[in-house]
């Protein structure tokens, strides 16, 4: 896969389709690429890696990256390009800059749950028919690929492609995801029990920040938390809740319009689900208002900023209980 | 050398609890170690390293400095440090134990942190020699020897047993403290378990790495550098890997309106974020290029210029595991070398 992708970029650049490639750059580890523009075919040849651990969503770059003179191909897997048409809909991306490729993505490994076996002085790791085999400083040790699976990919949504101008492989199909089970489950706590979860779960964060600027709905050119006009602008929790505040107000900025990509429980340092927060409002858009997808097109209008008179009254949090 | 048998871990920690505060990595829900006050049923756990540093006991993420209370036309000013207790923290690798040193250049020379002073002087360092080091470890690069890990107190253990080792006076009181468990033991076994943590620490991807490229006299080598663009390019922006640093210690002094008054307090900053060093006039560092560079000219070049050519990093690979799109310290300095 990875040398055809190669193949493809160095053919897009050569007949002047583009003049830059984003993808992901090899890096030091087994499992430690970066996201990085290249811009010659040796460039590409040295470093460019499509892998297990090549999870990074490419997708915001495309805000800046698009502004830029010239046009420039991006390799977008299935969830990356339900990111890139929401960025569309919110006129972010100039989308005559941008020639996207869309890639099959069987699901991407977390690196984490590797090491959480005690695995460690990785040399590296080849999978074989989804079974791992990890060389280490320590010996050989074999893991299979699902037990390694990123946790967003086990709920995986879709493996269709929702745009692209070429397309590599053959396209996938929506998913009959469980990825609502986990809050269905949050649902039937008590209202203590899951104030103690959010509690125990919001109140691990160091406020790196990391969620909200990896976020593709969190594309803010000046965040409320960090304009210290705002009033509310904060670095560091100034009482207990207010990390918690933050996770909360960045849910209801961003529903709606997440397209449960994952990518904020993916770099949380601190191992926090906050995909969960955001998967609770499409579960409630769902039913409240109807089936909806963000970043599924680009025309339609979102539940939200829309209305229609069969749109539920407010009261509907009351009717539904708090229990 | 003094010794004790694994076996006896959690007598040692009672024991060490009955007079102080101890704290020891313990595995999380997660199953991440974080330093953890020991109570009865805390088990040590056997990570190589806590998911945050150890920096956290003595330069805390937010710590009040001072409270105005105000009362009409008057303010009172009310100082709201505590009486500090004093503490243990057990287990500490050479990485942590040597960023110690690193934040005491800067907090303990002049003016000296009086809150950061006092932390330390009710802390005890008691350090572990690491055995298992990860593909992500680097701290030979900054000359740190991961099998002498130094601290108040210099433990090392070969499975069976822990040696203990007085490294100062503060050190010397503790083994005291504790010697009711302890005993003369032959640290033949344990001499091995360090040969053989050495060899294994020669043999990491990371073991050639070294700082020989930079120090405080390469400002001009790498400030107006091409590289720092393509670098940045990918970073978000946020402040992961400035958090989870045993030695980046740079803070910023907020207020708190309590409505009948105002708590001033400190935390931690991040260069990488984008109102750092934003002041009346604006701010000298617009773009994330240079937010970028700073942090990384502050490791390599401007830190060595302050204090004595020493880094500014301890290689505990930290961010290295946790940077959202794995940019770190070690491409850094991979791509700019200037032979």
């Amino acid at each position: 896969m990875q040398k055809a992708i190669i193949e493809k970029a160095k053919l897009l650049l050569a007949d002047g389709t583009v003049n830059r490639v984003i993808g992901w750059k090899k890096g030091d580890f087994a499992y430690d690429s970066t996201p990085a523009v290249f811009n010659s075919a040796e460039e590409l040849d040295k470093d460019f890696v499509y892998d297990d651990f090549t999870a990074a969503n490419v997708s915001k770059y495309l805000i800046k990256e698009s502004q830029k003179e010239g046009r420039v191909l991006v390799f977008l897997k299935p969830c990356d390009t339900y990111s890139f048409n929401q960025l569309i809909k919110e006129h972010r991306i100039n989308r005559d800059n941008v020639y996207i490729v869309g890639i099959e993505c069987g699901g991407k490994l977390d690196i984490e749950k590797i090491k959480a076996k005690g695995i460690s002085g990785i040399q590296s790791i080849t999978n074989n028919d989804g079974t791992l085999t990890i060389e280490t400083l320590y010996g050989t040790e074999s893991v299979s690929a699902d037990d390694a699976m990123a946790e967003r990919c086990l709920t995986c949504k879709s493996k269709k492609h929702v745009v692209y101008d070429e397309l590599m492989g053959e396209d996938g199909d929506v998913l009959d995801s469980n990825r609502f089970d986990q809050v269905a489950e949050l649902e039937n706590m008590t209202a203590e029990e899951r104030y103690e979860f959010w509690r125990s779960q919001l109140s691990k964060c160091i406020r790196c920040n990391a969620c909200r600027n990896v976020c593709p709905a969190c594309s803010c050119e000046n965040c409320v938390f960090d304009n210290p006009n705002s009033g509310i602008a904060n670095k560091a929790p100034a009482d207990s809740f207010e990390e918690n505040m933050f996770h909360i107000i960045r849910a209801f900025h961003v529903a709606g319009r997440c397209t449960d990509c994952g990518e904020c429980s993916r770099v949380c340092p601190q191992n926090i689900p906050l995909h969960l927060l955001n998967r609770k409002f499409i579960k409630d858009i769902n039913e409240l208002y109807g089936e909806y997808q963000a970043g599924a097109d680009t025309e339609s209008r979102a539940p939200l900023t829309n209305y229609t008179q069969n749109d539920c009254e407010p009261s509907v949090v009351h009717e539904r209980g708090v229990e | 050398m003094l010794m004790m048998s694994m076996e006896k871990i959690d007598d040692l920690f009672a024991l060490i609890a009955e007079k102080q505060a101890l704290y020891i990595p313990a595995d999380n829900k997660d199953g991440a170690a974080e330093y953890t006050r020991w109570s009865e049923g805390v088990r040590y756990s056997s990570a190589l390293n806590t998911l945050r540093s150890a920096k956290d006991f003595f330069f805390p993420q937010t710590e009040n400095l001072v409270d105005f209370k105000m009362n009409g036309k008057n303010i009172e000013i009310i100082d709201t440090r505590k009486e500090a207790e004093d503490f243990v923290i057990f287990g500490v690798r050479a990485c942590d134990a040597k960023s110690f040193t690193i934040l005491d250049n800067v907090y303990l020379s002049e003016p000296v942190d009086t809150y950061y002073k006092t932390r330390r002087e009710h802390g005890t360092v008691v350090t572990m020699a690491c055995t298992k080091p990860a593909e992500t470890c680097f701290c030979g690069t900054f000359g740190i020897d991961a099998t002498q890990p130094g601290g108040d107190v210099e433990c090392a253990s070969d499975g069976k047993n822990i040696f203990f080792e007085a490294k100062t006076e503060k050190g010397k009181a503790f083994v005291e403290s504790i010697s009711s468990l302890l005993s003369e033991g032959d640290t033949s076994e344990v001499e091995k378990v360090k040969e053989n943590t050495k060899e294994i620490l020669a043999k990491l991807p990371l073991a050639n790495l070294t700082t020989d490229a930079f120090g405080g006299d390469k400002l001009k080598e790498y400030f107006d550098s091409d590289k720092w663009a393509g670098l940045s390019e990918s970073c978000l922006g946020c402040g992961t890997c400035t958090f989870v640093c045993p030695t980046c210690q740079c803070y910023d002094i907020k207020e708190f309106d309590t409505g009948h008054g105002i708590k001033r307090y400190r935390c931690w900053d991040s260069c990488m974020y984008s109102d750092f060093t934003k002041m009346a006039h604006g701010n000298p560092r617009l773009t994330q290029l240079e937010r970028f560079r700073q942090r990384f000219m502050h490791k390599l070049v401007y830190y060595p210029a302050n204090y004595d050519g020493e880094f500014s990093c301890v290689g505990c690979g930290r961010c290295l595991s946790k940077c959202p799109i794995s940019m770190n310290i070690v491409k850094v300095m991979k791509a700019l070398e200037v032979k």
